[in-house]
C-alpha cells in the first residue's frame, strides 16, 4: 500500500465533493461568529435615531446633541451668519460640497435642508476631534484678523466656515459631515433617519 | 510539486522540522489497521477542544465577570450572559455551542476512557500516555468547574459555595486554603473574576499542553488496538508494521466520518434540547446568584455526580478526623486511583477480547457501578429508589466496589483465565 | 456504550421520584401571533408593574407581527425609545420592604421555573390559576403552588376571588398534612373560568416566548444543519469506504 498511488476518477470525484460541502460548512460555522462581531442590539439601540427639539433654539445659537456616541451640533444661522458663507466660498476647498459628505438633500450653497439651520456632526474629519465654535468675526475671535465665523479645531489648527465647509490648506480634507436627518414638525428634526434608505 | 514551491519547502525544512513533523506524526504514522467504533473518541475530544477554544474566545468578547447588581438589579455578570443569548448576533449559537461543548467534552472524555480499559490502552509501554490522560482529565475538571461559576446563577453560586468548602475539610490549613481559593470569606466578585482568570487563561494553557504531552507519548510508542497486541513486532520488507496503515490518509478520512457522526448528535442538542433536560443548563441556573437564599437542591452537573456521590458516601469520622475530610479524600483518590491503573492491572493480556470472566463480569459491575453513582450523586440524600430503597447505602455500596475494583486488581486480573492472544490482528 | 443503555434502562423507573410532589397543569401554550400578542398585552398591563424583563427591548416584539407604532402606541408605557429593554421605574428597595422580596425579573421566569415536574410554562400556568384569599398574609392572598408567596393575586379582576378550603390530616407519622382545595370564585370577574384559563394561556405562552426569543429560529436553522450534515456524513463515509477498499 502506498499513500502516493494513482488516483482514480471516482475517489478525485468523491474528494472534491467532499472537499466542497466541508468547505460550506466551515462557511456557514463562521456566519455567526462573524455576526458576534458586527454591533448588538444594545449598541443599535444606542445608535438609534434622536429626536431634538429645537424651538428654544435662538438665532446665533448653537446646540449640541449626541447622536451615536457622537456630537450632532444645531445652529441657527442668522443673516449676516449666512451672508459670510458667499464670502468664504473662495476660501474653501470644496465650495460647492461636491465630495459625499451630506445627503444629497444637503448639496446646496447652505448645506442644510432649512436656509438658517444648519446639521453636522461636530468630528474634524482630519483625526476626529471636536471643533470648537469660533461664531465671533474678525481680529476678536482670536483666529485671524479677517475670520468670517465658523469653527477651529483645537489640534490641528484646520478652520471650517459656517456651513462646515474646510478651509483650503488645512490638514482636514473634507467638510464637516451632515448627518441624516429630516424634519418631523416645523421645530422638531429627527437626526440619524431621513426617511430614504 | 514544481521547483520553486520545493525550494521554498526545502529553505523551511532547513529551518524548521515540517515535512519531518508531517511524516511522523500523518503520513508515514503507522496506526493499526483494525481500530473500531471506540477510537474516534480521541480525535473527537479533540475536536470538542477546539470547539471550546473557539467559542469561549468570542464569547469572552461580551462576557463581564462582574458580580455587582446592574440598574434592574441583576448581577452584571448573569446580565452580559442574557446579552450574549439576545443582544448579539449569533451569541446565543456560541453560548450554546459552548454549554453543550462542556457536557460533550465529559462524553466523549469518558468513553475514550472506557475505551482504554475496554482494550487496555493504559499497559505497558503506555503507561505514561494513561497518566498524561489523568491529568488531563483532573484539569478538565477543573476547567468544568471554574467556567460553571461565571453565568453567575444559583447553581453557578451554590455548587461553587460547596466545592470550595471542601477544601475546608482539609486538616490544619484548610480554612486558610478556602479563603485564599475563594479571595473573600464568601464565593463573590473577587471569586468570579479569578476564576475567569483561571477558566480562560490558565487551565486552558495547562490542558493544551498536557494534550500535546499526550499525543506526543502516543505516537513515540505507537496505538494500541482493539486486540492489544504491538503491531511493532511484526514488521514487513519496508520496515514499517504489516498490520499498520499510515494514519493519512486512511484515518484522517475514517475520524471525518466520526467527526460529521458526532457534529449530528452535537448539532440535535445545540438547536432542539440545549438545556439538555436540565442537565447541560440547569434550570436554577436561569435564576441570578443570591447569596442569602439557597436553591432546595443542590446538584452538580452531571459529569461530576459521580465523584460527587464519593463524596457523599463517606459519613463516618476515623482516626480523630471528621468525616468530610474523609469525603474530600474519596473524591480526590476516586480521581487519583485512575493513574495508577498501569501497575494494578497484572494480567497476561490487555484487551477484553481476551480476558476471562472475572474482569468481564468485574468491568460490567463497574460500568453499573459508575453510572449509579452517578445517577444518585444528581439525587438528595434522602433519594430512595421506587420510594423504598434508600439511596444512600446503594451508593456507599458502590463507592465500596468502585474503590475494591482498583485496589483488588493485581490478584484478580492475574488469576483471570485468559485465553491466548493472538501473533497479528484480527480482522 | 454499555454506561448509556444501563443509563437508559434505569432512567425511566429512577424517575418516579420521591420528595414533596407538586402537580402541575399542563400549560396548553401556542407560538401563535395572536396568542402571543395578547399575551403581551397582559404581560405589559398586568406584570410590567412590579416585574422588569430588563433584558426584552420593546423593539423584538415586532418578531411576534406587532409594528413599531403599535408597540410605541399600545405596550411601550415604562420606556421612551424602542431599542430599550423593559425596565421599571419602581425601586427595588422599596420594592423588597412592600413584598418582603424584591419581584423577580421575568425575562427568563419560563426556563427558571422547570423542574422534574413539568416545564416552567406548566409551573406558570398552574401558578397563575392557584391563588386563593387569606387574610392571614399581608397581602390577603396565598397559593397553592409557592406557599405563602409575597405576590398578590395581580389578574384577581380577571379571574374573580377564589377561596380555599384547608383539610389537614394526620400524615401517619405524628404530623399533619395539609391538602387546600381551592374553590371558584363565589363572585365572578370579568372573565369566565374558561376565558381566565386561555388568559393565563396566553400569557404564558408570551413568557415562553420572552424566555428564548429565538427559538423558533433555532429549530429552523437546527433542520438546515443537520440535513445538511447528513449529506456530508453519507459523502465522507463514501470517500471512506473508497479509500479504505486498499485495506485488508
Amino acid at each position: 500500500m502506498s499513500v502516493d498511488q494513482k488516483m482514480d476518477g471516482g475517489r478525485r470525484q468523491l474528494l472534491l465533493a467532499t472537499s466542497a460541502a466541508g468547505g460550506v460548512a466551515a462557511v456557514a460555522v463562521a456566519v455567526p461568529f462573524v455576526g458576534s462581531l458586527t454591533p448588538s442590539e444594545r449598541a443599535k439601540a444606542a445608535g438609534a435615531p434622536v429626536e431634538v427639539d429645537i424651538s428654544k433654539l435662538q438665532p446665533g445659537q448653537m446646540m449640541t446633541v449626541e447622536w451615536r456616541g457622537k456630537p450632532v451640533w444645531i445652529i441657527n444661522r442668522t443673516k449676516d451668519m449666512l451672508d459670510s458663507l458667499k464670502k468664504t466660498d473662495e476660501l474653501v476647498s470644496d465650495p460647492k460640497s461636491d465630495k459625499p459628505q451630506q445627503p444629497e438633500y444637503a448639496k446646496n450653497e447652505t448645506r442644510s435642508i432649512k436656509p438658517e439651520i444648519m446639521v453636522a456632526v461636530g468630528i474634524c474629519t482630519h483625526l476626529g476631534c471636536s471643533p470648537s465654535d469660533k461664531f465671533k468675526t474678525g481680529a476678536e475671535s482670536g483666529v485671524s484678523a479677517d475670520w468670517a465665523g465658523g469653527f477651529l479645531c483645537p489640534c490641528h489648527g484646520s478652520t471650517f466656515d459656517l456651513a462646515g465647509r474646510v478651509y483650503k490648506n488645512k490638514p482636514a480634507p473634507d467638510n464637516l459631515e451632515v448627518p441624516p436627518h429630516k424634519y418631523l414638525a416645523d421645530t422638531k428634526i429627527l437626526i440619524g433617519e431621513d426617511g430614504k434608505a | 510539486m514544481t521547483t520553486k514551491a520545493q525550494a521554498v519547502l526545502d529553505w523551511v525544512d532547513a529551518r524548521f522540522p515540517l515535512t519531518s513533523s508531517i511524516k511522523g506524526h500523518l503520513t508515514e504514522y503507522y496506526a493499526p489497521k483494525n481500530f473500531n467504533f471506540w477510537y474516534f473518541f480521541g480525535s473527537l475530544a479533540l475536536l470538542v477542544l477546539v470547539i471550546q477554544i473557539v467559542t469561549g474566545i468570542f464569547l469572552v468578547m461580551h462576557y463581564k465577570p462582574d458580580a455587582a447588581l446592574n440598574a434592574s438589579g441583576i448581577p452584571a455578570a448573569f446580565a452580559s450572559v442574557e446579552y450574549i443569548m439576545r443582544d448579539v448576533p449569533g451569541g446565543w449559537i456560541i453560548r450554546y455551542l459552548h454549554s453543550t461543548g462542556a457536557s460533550a467534552f465529559f462524553v466523549v472524555v469518558y468513553l475514550h476512557m472506557f475505551r482504554g480499559l475496554l482494550y487496555g490502552s493504559y499497559r505497558k509501554p503506555r503507561e505514561l500516555i494513561w497518566v498524561f490522560g489523568t491529568l488531563i482529565f483532573l484539569a478538565l475538571m477543573a476547567e468544568a468547574f471554574m467556567g460553571y461559576l461565571l453565568p453567575w446563577g444559583q447553581m453557578s453560586f451554590w455548587g461553587a459555595q460547596v466545592i470550595v468548602n471542601l477544601f475546608s475539610a482539609i486538616p490544619v490549613i484548610g480554612p486558610d486554603l478556602s479563603i485564599v481559593i475563594r479571595g473573600d470569606f464568601v464565593v463573590s466578585d473577587a471569586t468570579l473574576n479569578r476564576f475567569f482568570s483561571f477558566h480562560v487563561i490558565a487551565v486552558p494553557l495547562i490542558l493544551i499542553g498536557l494534550v500535546v504531552a499526550h499525543i506526543v507519548a502516543l505516537h513515540e510508542v505507537g496505538s494500541n488496538n482493539p486486540d492489544g497486541v504491538e503491531i511493532k513486532k511484526k514488521k514487513g520488507a519496508d520496515g514499517h508494521p504489516l498490520d499498520g496503515i499510515p494514519f493519512h490518509p486512511y484515518y484522517t478520512v475514517k475520524d471525518i466520518v466520526g467527526v460529521v457522526g458526532f457534529l449530528i448528535v452535537f448539532s440535535f442538542i445545540v438547536f432542539f434540547a440545549p438545556e439538555g433536560g436540565g442537565y447541560f443548563l440547569e434550570y436554577n441556573n436561569f435564576i441570578p446568584a443570591d447569596p442569602l437564599k439557597t436553591p432546595p437542591h443542590i446538584a452538580p452537573v452531571w459529569y461530576f455526580t459521580p465523584f460527587y456521590s464519593l463524596l457523599r458516601a463517606m459519613v463516618w469520622p476515623l482516626f480523630g478526623l471528621d468525616a468530610k475530610f474523609w469525603g474530600v479524600v474519596a473524591m480526590g483518590a476516586g480521581v487519583v486511583i485512575l493513574a495508577f491503573l498501569p501497575w494494578l492491572d497484572r494480567s497476561p493480556v490487555k484487551s477484553i477480547r481476551y480476558r476471562g470472566p472475572i474482569y468481564k463480569s468485574l468491568l460490567a459491575l463497574f460500568v453499573v457501578a459508575f453510572a449509579i453513582l452517578g445517577f444518585l450523586g444528581t439525587k438528595p440524600p434522602s433519594y430512595a429508589f421506587f420510594g423504598v430503597i434508600p439511596g444512600a447505602p446503594v451508593a456507599q455500596l458502590f463507592s465500596l466496589y468502585y474503590f475494591l475494583f482498583f485496589i483488588t486488581m493485581p490478584w484478580w486480573s492475574k488469576m483471570d483465565k485468559c485465553k491466548p492472544e493472538p501473533e497479528r490482528v484480527t480482522g | 456504550m454499555k454506561k448509556l443503555l444501563t443509563a437508559l434502562l434505569f432512567t425511566p423507573l429512577m424517575a418516579l421520584a420521591n420528595g414533596p410532589e407538586l402537580h402541575l397543569d399542563k400549560a396548553p401554550i401556542s407560538t401563535e401571533p395572536a396568542a402571543l400578542q395578547n399575551g403581551a398585552k397582559l404581560f405589559v398591563n398586568y406584570c410590567l408593574n412590579c416585574h422588569g424583563a430588563s433584558y426584552m427591548r420593546y423593539n423584538r416584539l415586532q418578531q411576534i407581527g406587532l409594528s413599531e407604532q403599535m408597540i410605541k402606541d399600545n405596550l411601550m408605557f415604562t420606556a421612551d425609545k424602542i431599542g430599550e429593554p423593559m425596565r421599571i421605574a419602581m425601586q427595588r428597595d422599596e420594592a423588597k420592604a412592600w413584598f418582603g422580596a424584591a419581584p423577580p425579573d421575568l425575562t427568563v421566569i419560563s426556563r427558571s421555573r422547570a423542574s422534574e415536574f413539568g416545564s416552567g410554562a406548566d409551573w406558570l400556568y398552574t401558578y397563575l390559576r392557584s391563588f386563593y384569599r387569606d387574610d392571614a398574609r399581608p397581602t390577603g392572598w396565598n397559593n397553592k403552588v409557592f406557599e405563602n408567596v409575597g405576590m398578590p393575586h395581580v389578574l384577581y379582576e380577571l379571574q374573580g376571588e377564589p377561596t380555599a378550603k384547608i383539610n389537614e390530616h394526620d400524615d401517619g407519622h405524628g404530623g399533619k398534612s395539609k391538602e387546600i382545595e381551592i374553590e371558584a370564585p363565589a363572585k365572578p370577574g370579568k372573565m369566565t373560568a374558561e376565558e381566565y384559563d386561555h388568559a393565563v394561556a396566553d400569557l404564558v405562552s408570551y413568557l415562553v416566548w420572552m424566555g428564548e426569543p429565538m427559538a423558533e429560529t433555532r429549530k429552523s436553522i437546527g433542520t438546515a444543519v443537520i440535513a445538511f450534515l447528513g449529506l456530508l456524513f453519507v459523502l465522507s463515509y463514501l470517500l471512506k469506504k473508497n479509500y479504505w477498499r486498499d485495506v485488508h
